[in-house]
């Protein structure tokens, strides 16, 4: 097809008598970024005259959506029914079609870019108070406050959307740590084996001994909680799974005559785990980690909960539960949303991370997870192999 | 020919459950130790590696500095590092947990009587995790992609998402309202009621038994909707297995080739997940009974983290991991036991 203007003032437009799904989809994800640039255009006015790192990111996030959405409906349209037949591709054909895995993809982007634009969106600033306390506390739902203010007269919409930014960050990153930790030590672990292996693996089963809430109590109680502590000690506490998970896979393919191909090419170490061995344990990683985003965002939100994670001027979902149960009878709102916030984040990321399951490992398809094997994903238990490993459980 | 066959069989199994599960048993007893070591000793190091002077929190204007000075003496802060860890795994071994300055009491006692309050709900809450869990996976397996086994689904993967303590405010929130049914009125807070010591024998029963089911809900129902799951897994893999084919082919009801000969075999990997759930089931209890005013461990932690009562944390923390090892241990005898293959690896 050839370009045509229409393409940049309506992409998905073209495509709606072929996909119509996709193409209204685009269409209504264009709109929307429109809308909000109209009608925030004072907020983005001002990002120009000395806005901070938020407000720029957020600009810069629009103007990265309206070229994705653009560039997504072209690849639509031109897109051949199968290009190449390569493992990844055929992976990404699987997880397309896995309808429940796409919700969960899209609820996710929808969650980021709100999460990004949280500047724009966000009606009120999330700690002004109302003028009149009691005249704006615990105002029911309205057109001025979606989803009615709290105690101190504060938009509840705002603290859900800036809320989400906190959790949102603090569950990838910690994911990012914890994975990259949980590898690093898993592949090393299970290629080195000997004393390096025993000893990891006594590390892992000594950490898993704790109730990861419990363990993240203790060190929370001794060390004062900011974001950049909470992250890194969910990053410290959730390496573990990940780790039993690729040293398990490290071990049979350490065998397996490619890598011995590399290590009799005289490749260093360092060199054939990453670049060989790593490469080959990618799936049930990646599996692993979207799983564990929605685990970390939860035990996030227990922490908050309990007054020990995101210390209090920074809203988040667990504290505005936890605060809203004072007043849970007159103003069930305070509690009910940020709760419904959790629940769709946790649940986006487990569809997903579900979905890439089952394009990953077709064998285990519409079967659910696997029975696990216990090594992988926890408890201290015998060697036992009871099927594929899943992982990523643990919490 | 079949019958001594069948006694052999018996015989090797007695064997099997004297010696080689003893001996099992021993080794896994054995290999606990050096855990409980390591969590000993990671706890000290945690303790020693916070920042912060841990006398901070009683300087004060108008006390001395020789009276923190012995104060200092006292806690065994002025000797070496390698000293006080000698006394610190001494007193982990002998069960001396210390003093707890928020309550003024020796730490052993406050556990002491917290522990049997935890593990009161944490039984509870693994019985109504698995029993509804194996249940609801084996009725969907049976009904696969039916309209009920994706509704089962879809209901599974959202208690899943639910946090705990988000279920746990929203029961509250629920039974409070007044559109409950006041007949089916059921006590938030507490393990029993204010008039608990006059009621007679049966009614404290009753009473009791009324206080745990909101709790146990709350911390049971997000593990059920996953060992619902698993269950559903195991079963539909189970039923592709010859002796299932054999078993119908033989002519016995579909209910008795489920729930005897396939139930049997589906429930083997389910149970090793009981290790699996029970640390999740215990952090959740952390939550939950500050939401249900439990008793327990986890809000004597809370409380003392609120307090900055080390020692109380510390050995909370302790006593947490011990319970995990000890049920995990358990979990894998009852494994051991069900499944003999594990023994001889």
């Amino acid at each position: 097809m050839t370009v045509s203007p229409l393409d940049f003032l309506l992409p998905g437009v073209r495509s709606l008598g072929r996909h119509p799904v996709q193409g209204l989809l685009t269409m209504v994800a264009w709109l929307t970024l429109w809308a909000l640039i109209v009608l925030r255009r004072g907020r983005i006015v001002e990002t120009f005259s000395g806005g901070a790192f938020d407000e720029w990111l957020a600009f810069g996030s629009i103007l990265v959506g309206l070229y994705i959405i653009v560039r997504l409906s072209r690849q639509m349209k031109t897109e051949s029914p199968r290009r190449s037949e390569s493992q990844r591709s055929l992976a990404w054909s699987r997880f397309r079609r896995h309808r429940p895995a796409m919700l969960g993809l899209g609820l996710v982007s929808v969650l980021a870019m709100a999460a990004l634009l949280t500047p724009y969106l966000a009606p009120y600033d999330p700690s002004i108070q109302g003028a009149d306390l009691v005249a704006t506390r615990f105002r029911p739902p309205s057109l001025a406050h979606p989803m009615g203010t709290d105690h101190f007269g504060r938009d509840v919409l705002s603290r859900v959307l800036y809320g989400g930014r906190t959790s949102l960050a603090i569950g990838t990153l910690a994911v990012l740590i914890a994975v990259t930790l949980g590898t690093l030590i898993g592949a090393v672990a299970g290629y080195r084996r000997g004393w390096v292996d025993t000893v990891s693996m006594r590390g892992v089963d000594l950490l898993l001994s704790f109730p990861r809430l419990v363990l993240l109590i203790t060190v929370v109680a001794l060390v004062d909680p900011s974001i950049a502590v909470i992250t890194l000690v969910l990053g410290l506490t959730g390496w573990m799974a990940t780790s039993r998970l690729v040293r398990g896979e490290v071990l049979s393919l350490r065998e397996r005559e490619f890598v011995q191909a590399a290590r009799a090419l005289g490749f260093s170490g360092p060199r054939i785990l990453l670049r060989h061995v790593i490469p080959n344990v990618a799936s049930p990683i990646i599996v692993a980690a979207t799983l564990g985003i929605g685990n970390t965002i939860l035990i996030e939100a227990s922490l908050s909960f309990l007054g020990l994670g995101v210390p209090a001027p920074a809203p988040s979902w667990g504290e505005m539960v936890a605060r809203g149960r004072d007043a849970m009878i007159e103003a069930p709102w305070i509690t009910l949303f940020p709760g419904l916030a959790i629940v769709l984040t946790v649940m986006s990321f487990n569809l997903i991370g579900d979905g890439l399951r089952d394009a990953l490992d077709p064998r285990s398809a519409g079967r659910g997870p696997a029975p696990t094997d216990r090594r992988a994903v926890g408890g201290a238990g015998a060697t036992r192999a009871v099927g594929a490993a899943s992982g990523a459980i643990g919490s | 020919m079949a019958a001594p066959r069948r006694q052999t069989r018996r015989l090797e199994r007695f064997e099997l459950r004297g010696g080689l599960l003893g001996r099992y048993a021993v080794r896994r007893l054995v290999g606990s130790v050096p855990l409980l070591w390591g969590i000993v000793t990671l706890l000290f190091i945690l303790l020693h590696a916070a920042p912060g002077d841990p006398m901070a929190a009683f300087f004060n204007p108008n006390v001395s500095p020789d009276v923190l000075e012995q104060m200092r003496r006292n806690f065994g802060l002025d000797q070496s590092l390698l000293e006080q860890y000698g006394r610190w795994l001494g007193n982990f071994v002998t069960g001396d947990f210390g003093f707890s300055y928020s309550r003024l009491r020796p730490v052993r006692e406050v556990l002491a009587e917290a522990l049997p309050n935890t593990l009161w709900l944490g039984a509870t809450s693994l019985v109504v995790t698995f029993v509804v869990g194996c249940t609801v996976g084996i009725v969907q397996a049976v009904r696969q992609y039916s309209r009920l086994d994706h509704g089962l689904t879809f209901a599974a993967l959202s208690l899943y998402s639910i946090p705990t303590f988000w279920l746990g405010v929203v029961l509250v929130l629920l039974v409070s309202s007044n559109a409950w049914p006041a007949w089916l009125d059921l006590p938030i807070s507490g393990m029993q009621s204010l008039d608990y010591a006059e009621l007679g024998a049966w009614d404290r029963i009753v009473d009791r038994i009324r206080h745990l089911i909101l709790p146990t809900i709350a911390l049971g129902l997000s593990s059920a909707a996953a060992v619902a799951r698993y269950m559903r897994g195991s079963m539909l893999e189970t039923i592709d297995e010859d002796y299932i084919r054999t078993a119908r082919a033989k002519g016995l009801s579909e209910r008795r080739v489920i729930l005897r000969h396939a139930l049997a075999n589906a429930l083997l990997p389910v149970i090793s997940l009981v290790g699996l759930f029970l640390p999740i089931l215990f952090g959740g209890a952390v939550v939950i009974e500050v939401i249900f005013s439990w008793p327990g461990m986890g809000r004597v932690m809370v409380d003392a983290i609120g307090a900055r009562d080390y020692p109380l944390v510390l050995a909370a923390s302790f006593l947490f991991a011990t319970l995990v090892i000890v049920a995990n241990l358990l979990a894998d005898l009852l494994y051991a036991w069900v499944d003999p293959r594990i023994r001889y690896s």
